[in-house]
């Protein structure tokens, strides 16, 4: 309540626009990304590692902040809200632009290959996910 | 009559891409709800449509982007291309509680290398069992085993020739497919259904798009933290590959 009566105390001129929210989602990940870029350079790969776990925890630190001090408006959340509820959408696209045929075409050996790990990680989520509960349990 | 059609699609693909994807997902609900009476999941058959798209587009062009490789659907390649798909992934972090990701963390970075040693030893089995003898191919293919980027970059770091290279992309490949395929159907059975397995799913499983798909057809909810930790296996994969992985496997293998 003190915070939505901190809103309207403030001045809106210029403090609410749906491309903030999309700007800050933006920046997290551009920031994310380099970061992820640079450890794996620090490591010595040429790979990104955690770039988008680290803009997640950017954008939940920065959102968190923001609405903590009143500073995170309606349509500033629905510029970061909308490209999280096209993430399914993106995801179809994306599955529509594997390389499908490539996997078929493979062979026995590649396919068994694949198959083989899927399976036994299949199976050792459903172990470590009762692992941890069973640890939870005995903690409480 | 149909050429002015096609110019419009083709110049607007990412529009066209918009549009296709719609109607597809509005199918695959209809068809969800409808035939399934809302058993399977409508995301889990729209991305099956996808694939099964996917595979006709390889068909018909004989490219490596699916349907996105036929002009006029060339933006479902961006729309579904890195760019869109991490931006909409670190969207879906909004309004998550970082105690959660706390609470999962430590699960969540086990999972990760177990994850990853797991998968190169499978593979790296399956290449044995095919008859390969040398380190290098052992843990290539068994790189492909982790994902289709670990594969060829740990290929390339050891030398390995171009055909075990292009086997372990198609490992990497299968892995995808099936997570995206399987693991709704198998989500019951692992638990699936809160923050901590899904930080465990996505740390084990490591293959950002089967885990992404995979967690959209199972639950959106759970995708910010399957990406969490997913978004750290190809990278470390490619870090242990070339290095740790291959010399524990040039111990087993002496060649």
């Amino acid at each position: 309540m003190i915070a939505i009566l901190g809103i309207t105390e403030k001045n809106d001129f210029f403090a609410s626009m749906t491309i903030y929210g999309t700007a800050i989602l933006s920046l997290s990940l551009l920031i994310g990304l380099s970061a992820g870029r640079l450890l794996g350079a620090l490591l010595g790969v040429d790979a990104d590692i955690g770039g988008v776990g680290i803009a997640m925890i950017l954008l939940i630190f920065s959102t968190d902040y923001m609405k903590r001090t009143g500073r995170l408006k309606i349509s500033t959340e629905s510029g970061i809200s909308f490209w999280g509820t096209i993430y399914v959408p993106v995801v179809v696209a994306m599955s529509a632009s594997q390389n499908v045929r490539g996997a078929l075409s493979g062979g026995v050996m590649a396919s068994l290959a694949g198959a083989l790990g899927v399976a036994v990680c299949f199976g050792l989520v459903a172990l470590f996910v009762r692992l941890g509960r069973g640890k939870e349990k005995e903690g409480s | 009559m149909l050429l002015p059609v096609e110019k419009v699609l083709t110049s607007y693909s990412l529009v066209t891409a918009f549009a296709i994807v719609g109607v597809t997902m509005w199918i695959s609900y209809t068809l969800s709800e409808r035939v399934t009476q809302g058993r399977v999941h409508g995301s889990a058959i729209a991305i099956l449509i996808g694939l099964i798209l996917a595979y006709f587009g390889g068909l018909l062009t004989a490219g490596k982007q699916g349907i996105a490789d036929v002009p006029m659907l060339s933006g479902m390649g961006l729309m579904g291309g890195a760019m869109l798909r991490d931006l909409a992934i670190v969207a879906t972090a909004f309004g998550v509680r970082m105690e959660e990701l706390r609470e999962g963390g430590l699960m969540g970075v086990l999972s990760l290398f177990t994850g990853i040693f797991v998968s190169f030893a499978m593979g790296g089995a399956v290449a044995y069992a095919f008859g390969y003898r040398d380190a290098v191919s052992i843990t290539t293919i068994g790189g492909g085993a982790a994902t289709y980027i670990v594969g060829p970059v740990t290929g390339a770091g050891l030398g390995a020739s171009s055909e075990v290279v292009a086997l372990s992309v198609a490992a990497g490949l299968v892995k995808a497919i099936l997570v995206m395929t399987l693991t709704p159907f198998l989500a019951k059975f692992m638990g699936l259904n809160n923050p901590r397995a899904a930080m465990i799913f996505g740390g084990l499983m490591g293959t950002n798009s089967g885990v992404m798909a995979g967690l959209a057809a199972t639950d959106p909810k759970l995708v910010p933290y399957g990406a969490m930790t997913a978004t750290f296996y190809t990278g470390l994969g490619c870090l242990l590959g070339p290095s740790f992985v291959f010399l524990i496997v040039k111990l087993i293998v002496p060649a």
